[in-house]
């Protein structure tokens, strides 16, 4: 991938931001006060951003800035909206109120080259299961302009450690196995400046998660940033997840 | 543009060529269905032939609302439709790629399998040949509407009955200047301004029932 090492951005405008110094100097689990940049430095920022699902209104006034190289774990109890939050970040949903902003280009303008700088990994792992595994991750990078050939395809399933199965239809693999497919996606991704992973974490096993975690931490170095929801206290050491609690920044 | 849409059309024909009974099922229905009328109304040639290019039209449009029915629920069911619309490129192109896809694939073979019932119901070659011009033009048709209607109740219970009811009404044109064709040519009458008709149904209906498709998706997935 053609990413330089990181360092300060020439321009404030568009663009991928390299902008890593402000984590060094943030303490580990301090998401209160997010350190301070321009706006066009924040890869993804929300303003007084208001959720619902259905008829009840899930959160409101909710403010979040992700800055390159960021990873914060989005916490909350079950119910609390983190799926929806995610999916609101993605762009699936529209905002009750409130903005949502991509390197300070507000979404709804931010357009193809928006979603381009995005990728969302659902809980679903949108595998078809007739497909192979190795055609079900060609289609989703299809899906985004892309057009790996089959080694990326490989080298992306191996660091997952799906290498073997990448032959094998979606339906005779496992729950883990699937969803190790599914994340083999973000190492085809390093290059995209935001991650949005709802439960990355759920069903894979001490191997899968330190698979996961070494892609994380490679995206954090690029300078990328991530938003993940986990049930249990990611795992991650480099960079320390900063922590998001729905919780306390939700409704009463 | 062109790339979403040929990356979601080859994916669901290689997704039906690994599914060949499932994908024949409609066919299967139309000729079942037609072969029904000849027992019901009783073997009279003349009437047989009379009411041919109707019926042919009323199975066909079966055949496709009930076929499309499933066009976007396993896609949203595993998630892959989101992935579709997140896609830098327009959801216009997906709405277009599933339309196609269900044409190829339920369209297509119904005019393959038409000359087999034109021999059921003695029509003649002319009013054969009509009736394949006019299921050529009508049945994309059908495709069209029919994801618009899947679109639509995608998620909904008995979404199955909710999309022939909200279909049908918009398919009525289609299916009058298409039999209508069949009966002029058998009358021994120009069939082509039906045809005209026809293909400007057709153009109409390509322009924008996949931009409603689209929308329909998007509110669908909210």
């Amino acid at each position: 991938m053609p990413w330089p090492a990181a360092g300060r951005a020439d321009g404030p405008d568009r663009g991928p931001v390299f902008w890593t110094e402000s984590i060094m100097t943030h303490s580990p689990l301090s998401a209160e006060r997010a350190p301070a940049a321009a706006p066009a430095a924040w890869v993804l920022q929300a303003c007084d951003l208001a959720g619902q699902r259905g008829e009840r209104a899930l959160f409101e006034h909710l403010e979040l800035a992700l800055e390159p190289g960021a990873v914060v774990w989005l916490r909350g109890r079950n119910g609390r909206g983190k799926t929806s939050l995610l999916r609101l970040l993605a762009g699936l949903a529209t905002p009750m109120a409130g903005e949502i902003r991509l390197h300070g280009v507000p979404q709804k303008l931010a357009g193809a080259e928006g979603r381009r700088s995005q990728l969302y990994i659902g809980h679903q792992n949108a595998l078809k299961d007739d497909l192979t595994a190795m055609e079900a991750l060609r289609f989703l990078a299809r899906t985004r302009g892309e057009r790996p050939d089959d080694e990326a395809l490989a080298l992306a399933l191996q660091r997952l450690g799906v290498r073997g199965s990448r032959h094998a239809p979606v339906r005779t693999l496992s729950q883990g196995q699937r969803r190790r497919v599914a994340l083999a996606r973000l190492a085809l991704c390093l290059h995209v400046d935001l991650w949005l992973l709802d439960e990355p974490f759920d069903a894979l096993d001490a191997d899968g998660i330190a698979a996961l975690n070494g892609l994380l931490s490679e995206h954090a170095t690029h300078g990328g940033a991530t938003l993940l929801t986990s049930h249990q206290s990611p795992s991650l050491l480099d960079p320390v997840p900063r922590i998001f609690d729905l919780d306390r920044h939700g409704l009463a | 543009m062109r790339d979403l849409f040929l990356a979601v059309l080859l994916r669901d024909l290689k997704l039906a060529s690994r599914r060949r009974i499932d994908s024949l099922l409609p066919v299967v229905f139309f000729i079942v269905a037609l072969s029904l009328f000849p027992l019901g109304v009783g073997p009279e040639p003349q009437m047989l032939r009379d009411i041919a290019p109707g019926i042919v039209w009323v199975c066909a449009l079966l055949a496709s609302m009930l076929s499309v029915g499933s066009l976007f629920a396993g896609d949203l069911a595993d998630g892959s439709l989101e992935q579709m619309l997140l896609a830098p490129q327009p959801a216009i192109a997906v709405a277009a790629a599933k339309s196609a896809a269900h044409w190829l694939l339920t369209g297509l073979p119904l005019i393959v399998a038409t000359p087999l019932v034109g021999l059921l119901f003695g029509l003649s070659g002319p009013a054969l040949a009509a009736l394949l011009a006019g299921l050529l033009l009508g049945t994309p048709i059908l495709s069209l509407l029919g994801a618009l209607g899947a679109a639509l109740t995608l998620g909904l219970r008995s979404g199955g009955m909710l999309l022939i009811l909200i279909v049908l009404p918009l398919t009525m044109p289609a299916l009058i200047f298409g039999a209508g064709a069949v009966s002029n040519v058998e009358a021994g009458l120009s069939a082509s301004g039906h045809f005209s008709l026809l293909g400007a149904l057709l153009l109409g209906t390509a322009l924008g029932a996949p931009l409603a498709t689209a929308a329909a998706l998007r509110i669908s997935t909210e």
